[in-house]
């Protein structure tokens, strides 16, 4: 006998014990519904990054864009005709883009803030001419938002003077390598040749055939924006703050500042209907789990009742007596969840080996982690233990005098 | 010839009814019973009588239905469910006719079971006095062995063994040796006698047999829920 385990400790685990094929049968149990939980969140929760991740692989967290002009004729005089209609054609730039800069990369939320210039031209070169977004960017700034190095599939991320990186999409519609050069033509008949220095794949078809990466000096020029930006890319610590974070900016700067979950809505409402389908699901996989324990224990009370008498007889409180059936509830839920957690880990690794995509390489990687483990013991142990107070109860409430005479 | 507080046991006009209403009889009928320090009685009766009810209700697994019943000088009728128990567990022993040892556990452990469910942790302690007991009654090289796999005579040893761990004021047995051949019967009696003579612990036993009752100090019989005689042994 174990000398600092307490009384209703010992007794527990030796009903258990002894009651060997129940207390099997009751953990395997729990073990496959606290597997089935397990490997439901592990692969939800992976799937759903993998589509996060692929969603924002060519996308900011927020844009930041200058503010909604309204056109306001107030009076039609030639002058203000004019300006309203050079207004419609000029691309609407950010002021003292620099100065807002550097005060949001103080902010603590926010990982990365990349100025932009972009806007649309053409892409010639020889007969091919297809219309594409110029994308003016500072590299290094921009790769902390977006990792556009990492995506690269031939050359290098350089957009000096005169270079541009492209995507393979347009790359094969103009026919372009890597040392080829293209011609980038804007309204009012500004242009510019530059050289391909790299290829990108995005992950994103559109993004592949429409950007164009050249410096912000290059794009400034060739849009008309002159020392302006007409976006700033913010890239954050935690994705999901996205949308409160724009409020704010929007609030503080007056910037209209669209976050990720804003412009994919569709996207985060099918993320949260499915995770709300898969909470369900995972309610009522416990709640059987539940019902299972608890029907083993209140077997096991009306089987033990002569020895609940027995203890009641030798001294033992109504109190101890709950606490011993509900600490049973407790350990079968622990050992279930431990069960589970192994068998989960196995499907995914099984699953890991099935699904995968069309070139051999997994679909993406899950794993299952420590915190689920440790949630799921955490959670089915409560489990275990409330569903255990019903039976407890009865155990507690048992007449010793017809459990023993019984 | 006694002090008041040699009353280890008292009961004043002890009623039990089981049922209510119109289905209400009654069992036991105004039941007055005093025992001293060191009194070794036994309890006789037809089937039926309510002997197991007096025991019950003594012991403090039921409550009365009406009378007055004081343990060692405490009025059970002051306790609820809680000081109920604490007061049985502190001060009385138990021995079933079924010996009741909980299987789960062994020889040693069943004999600890009362400190151990009053002190809530196992201690060297409690093990050194079930082991002590268990030389007592003879099973010494049996200690670690789990109940169930000990006979029925060795299982109600191991029964009294713990009865008297707690040094209790007063053990009740139900029929200890109704389950048992004359021969087990006979060591178990022995027991439960050498341990009165040595340590003054009142005993009241259930018996049907005849020969042992002979062999107490004191025989109290009832019939129907009522005493009926209260008398030494020999001839009646
Ligand atoms: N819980 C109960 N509900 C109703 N009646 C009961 C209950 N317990 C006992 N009785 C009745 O009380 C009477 C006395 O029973 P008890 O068990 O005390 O007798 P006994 O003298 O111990 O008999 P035996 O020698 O057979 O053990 C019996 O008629 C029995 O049916
Ligand atoms: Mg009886």
């Amino acid at each position: 006998m174990k000398t600092w385990l307490p009384f209703e400790w010992i007794a527990a685990v030796r009903f258990l014990r002894e009651g060997r094929m129940q207390s099997l049968l009751i953990i395997v149990g729990v073990g496959v519904g606290v597997a089935v939980i397990v490997f439901m969140s592990a692969l939800l929760s992976g799937l759903q990054a993998n589509l996060i991740k692929r969603t924002l692989s060519s996308q900011a967290h927020i844009t930041l864009l200058p503010p909604e002009e309204i056109a306001r004729p107030q009076q039609a005089t030639d002058a203000t005709a004019l300006r309203l209609q050079k207004q419609a054609q000029r691309l609407r730039a950010i002021d003292q883009w620099q100065t807002l800069r550097d005060r949001l990369e103080t902010w603590p939320e926010i990982a990365a803030v990349s100025p932009v210039a972009s806007g649309p031209a053409f892409a010639v070169r020889g007969e091919a001419n297809k219309a594409i977004t110029v994308v003016g960017i500072e590299p290094e700034r921009y790769n902390r938002v977006i990792s556009l190095a990492e995506r690269l599939t031939a050359g290098q991320l350089r957009v000096g003077a005169g270079e541009a990186v492209i995507g393979i999409e347009l790359a094969r519609d103009l026919g372009a390598e890597v040392g080829d050069k293209l011609r980038l033509s804007a309204a009012d008949g500004r242009s510019d040749t530059l050289t391909v220095t790299g290829l990108f794949d995005l992950g994103n078809k559109g993004v592949n055939a429409r950007n164009v990466y050249v410096g912000l000096r290059t794009a400034q020029s060739l849009l008309d924006l002159v020392g302006g930006v007409s976006s700033i890319d913010l890239a954050l610590h935690d994705l999901d703050l996205a949308e409160q974070l724009a409020r704010r900016i929007a609030g503080e700067i007056g910037l209209t500042a669209d976050s990720w979950i804003k412009t994919n809505a569709q996207f985060v409402t099918a993320l949260t209907s499915q995770r709300v389908s898969s909470n369900v699901i995972r309610f009522f996989i416990a709640l059987s789990v539940a019902f299972g324990i608890a029907s083993v224990l209140v077997v096991s009370v009306i089987q033990r009742g002569k020895e609940i008498g027995i203890l009641r007889a030798m001294g033992a409180t109504q109190a101890q007596m709950r606490r011993i059936f509900l600490l049973q509830g407790g350990i079968v839920g622990f050992f279930g969840s431990l069960l589970g957690s192994a068998l989960a880990w196995s499907f995914l690794m099984l699953w890991q080996l099935l699904a995968r995509n069309p070139d051999g390489t997994p679909m993406f990687v899950i794993g299952v982690e420590p915190g689920l483990v440790a949630l799921a013991a955490g959670g089915a142990s409560l489990v275990g233990i409330l569903s255990a107070l019903l039976p407890a109860r009865r155990a507690a409430q048992l007449d010793p005098v017809v459990a023993i005479r019984g | 010839m006694a002090e008041p507080d040699d009353r280890v046991l008292h009961l004043a006009g002890i009623r039990k009814s089981y049922g209510s209403g119109e289905v209400e009889s009654e069992i036991l009928h105004g039941i007055d019973l005093t025992l001293r320090r060191g009194e070794f009685a036994a309890l006789i009766g037809p089937s039926g009588s309510g002997k197991s009810t007096l025991l019950n209700l003594i012991g403090l697994l039921d409550r009365p239905t009406a009378g007055q019943l004081h343990i060692d000088g405490e009025d059970s009728g002051r306790l609820d469910d809680t000081g109920l128990t604490r007061l049985r567990g502190q001060r009385i022993g138990f021995v079933f006719q079924h010996h009741h040892l909980i299987p789960a556990f062994t020889a040693e452990e069943n004999v600890a079971m009362p400190l151990l469910v009053a002190r809530g942790r196992p201690d060297a302690e409690m093990f050194a006095r079930a082991g002590r007991l268990l030389d007592q009654v003879g099973l010494a090289d049996r200690k670690r062995h789990l109940a169930n796999r000990l006979s029925g005579g060795q299982q109600q040893r191991v029964a009294i063994a713990r009865a008297l761990v707690t040094d209790p004021s007063l053990v009740l047995a139900d029929e200890p040796t109704g389950n048992l051949d004359t021969h087990s019967a006979d060591d178990v009696f022995a027991l439960l006698r050498e341990f009165n003579r040595r340590q003054h612990t009142t005993f009241l036993i259930v018996t049907h047999d005849p020969r042992l009752a002979a062999r107490c100090d004191r025989i109290v019989e009832l019939v129907d829920g009522r005493i009926v005689a209260d008398r030494p042994p020999g001839p009646a």
